[in-house]
């Protein structure tokens, strides 16, 4: 048996050989979710590592949406829905931590950009304008700090005050994840982030995660297998509303330990 | 004749007969705009907008305080109008999913559907019976009335129209629900809300009847909100049923400034509505 063969029953355990540096940033366990009388997650548990990038993937509707959506607790804003378990950042259990404040710590990018019907600058600027900060000097340093991070300033940084719909789609999707750094997260979620782009567009977006995992640590769903293998340390496989499977990456798509995920990954369903 | 050419004809004749209806419906339009054009510009004069009515029978004079009565009627009813309105749509849009707000957006389509002459005697025993006097005041309360069920249901229209992208958007950023819909649903909406909004002003300007028995009229000049006082709508209606030459001349004039005014108003709604830059 080999050694992922045997965390399938402790999914939540880490490799204590492979990562020894890291720490846990989130601590899921026993989530179950509901949709009004729908459950739509069962018994989740599983450990997000600080500063590394994490995969979910499965096919639609096995409730990876739901989970990230969890995670930031985006999912309230459904009427009926409700949460059983616990999920901690940190030390704080998220369900007692001000909904405002998490969000601010942990921050979501979508799958279709969104970007406001507001200039560049002031969709890098919104998150930090509701949070009260309003100096001009403060708010321009920022927006060029969280520009260069998510590796747009250069494509950018003469056309602060066009409207954000000039850009192209990527470049859209740039701005929302400048906009979702700009308040400093510690996590970021992404669903999904890259569906709606060309293949260009995706590798910036993929090479920009693997820049930011030094600064915060990522959650992100993808259909694209390929994607998950390139970007992420560790992969995640949900089905049917549970999380099957979860392990670094290289053992997950070489070697996995459950005959779903090696079924799914090699494309026989889903 | 065979099957083919029998469809053919049917087919030419009911897109006929659509084409029909709807010339009927735009020539109405054209219709009541070149008559009153034709009628209107006869008798309008530079008289008409400087000068006070004068005494029955007399020729000449103008409806100057009818044209100030009537804008001040109509900004006061949309001061008092424009903020409930708008308020109650936001309600609507963003937090009314219960019962409650099915009920508030029922009473509100009904509150749309109260004849003109029934809020005008609503108005009149809210506002006139205490104060013991027509007014502006009460005239503008009135049209508020009418108002506000427009403003409340197109300002939920159009804030409904936003993406709920946006919504998220705020929300994730860590925005509570109350500065999301300040800072990034309602400006989104921004240009589509002051569209509703005018469009309720055109919709007001010309009601009658809920000012024959709230502002009144005056033959002189009042602009102080607890005087009653002349209105363009009821000017036209006080002059086109009285036996003289000269006013029934009036009214023309009075119905073309009127109309012109409503028309200016809708023409730059229609122009404020954005091009859908999301969907």
């Amino acid at each position: 048996m080999t050694a992922a063969a045997k965390t399938k029953s402790s999914a939540v355990e880490p490799h204590a050989a492979a990562l020894a540096q890291t720490a846990q940033k989130l601590t899921v366990s026993h989530l179950n979710f509901f949709y009004g009388m729908h459950q739509a997650l069962y018994d989740v548990s599983l450990e997000v590592e600080a500063n590394r990038i994490t995969a979910l993937i499965g096919p639609s509707g096995c409730g990876k949406s739901t989970f990230l959506r969890v995670l930031n607790r985006m999912n309230e804003t459904v009427k009926g829905s409700r949460a059983e378990g616990s999920v901690f950042l940190d030390n704080d259990n998220i369900f007692d931590l001000d909904i405002t404040l998490l969000r601010r710590r942990v921050g979501m990018v979508f799958q279709k950009a969104n970007p406001f019907p507001k200039s560049i600058f002031n969709n890098v600027a919104y998150g930090l304008r509701i949070n009260g900060l309003c100096s001009r000097w403060e708010l321009s340093g920022a927006v060029e700090n969280s520009l260069r991070r998510a590796a747009l300033w250069d494509e950018v940084k003469d056309q602060l005050h066009k409207s954000a719909y000039a850009l192209s789609g990527g470049q859209q999707q740039r701005l929302c994840i400048a906009r979702a750094l700009a308040v400093n997260p510690e996590v970021l979620l992404l669903d999904e982030p890259s569906s709606a782009l060309d293949p260009i567009a995706t590798s910036k977006i993929e090479e920009l995660l693997f820049q930011l995992k030094r600064s915060c640590t990522i959650v992100v769903i993808t259909h694209n297998m390929q994607q998950a293998a390139r970007i992420s340390d560790r992969t995640g496989f949900f089905l049917l509303g549970r999380l099957v499977e979860i392990n670094e990456t290289a053992t997950m798509f070489r070697n996995p330990s459950r005959k779903e995920t090696e079924d799914y990954i090699t494309g026989r369903f889903g | 004749m065979n099957r083919l050419a029998r469809r053919k004809l049917v087919s030419a004749l009911m897109f006929g007969l659509t084409g029909i209806c709807t010339l009927l419906t735009i020539s109405s339009l054209f219709f009541i705009l070149g008559y009153l054009l034709w009628h209107g510009i006869r008798s309008i004069n530079l008289e008409f907008f400087t000068q006070l009515p004068k005494p029955p029978g007399e020729v000449g004079g103008g409806m100057a305080n009818a044209i100030a009565g009537s804008a001040e009627i109509i900004f006061l009813a949309t001061f008092i109008g424009m903020p409930v309105g708008f308020l109650a749509g936001v309600y609507l849009s963003e937090y009314g999913e219960d019962k409650f707000s099915f009920v508030v957006r029922y009473a509100t389509d009904l509150l749309n559907g109260v004849p003109s002459i029934v809020i005008g005697i609503f108005a009149y025993a809210l506002v006139v019976v205490p104060l013991g006097h027509f007014s502006i005041l009460a005239g503008s309360v009135a049209l508020s009335v009418i108002f506000i069920p427009i403003a409340v249901r197109t300002s939920e229209q159009f804030l409904q129209d936003v993406p709920h992208a946006f919504r998220e958007a705020a929300l994730a950023l860590g925005a509570p629900k109350w500065k999301a819909i300040a800072t990034a649903v309602v400006p989104a909406a921004f240009s589509a809300l002051a569209t509703g909004m005018l469009l309720a002003v055109a919709r007001i300007a010309g009601e009658t009847a809920p000012l024959l028995f709230t502002s009144f009229n005056n033959q002189f000049w009042s602009l102080s909100p607890n005087q009653p006082s002349a209105s363009l709508p009821v000017m036209i209606f006080t002059y086109a049923i009285s036996p003289y030459r000269d006013w029934h001349r009036q009214a023309w004039a009075a119905g073309l400034v009127l109309l012109a005014l409503v028309l200016f108003i809708n023409v730059s709604a229609r122009l404020l509505l954005p091009r859908r830059v999301f969907k």
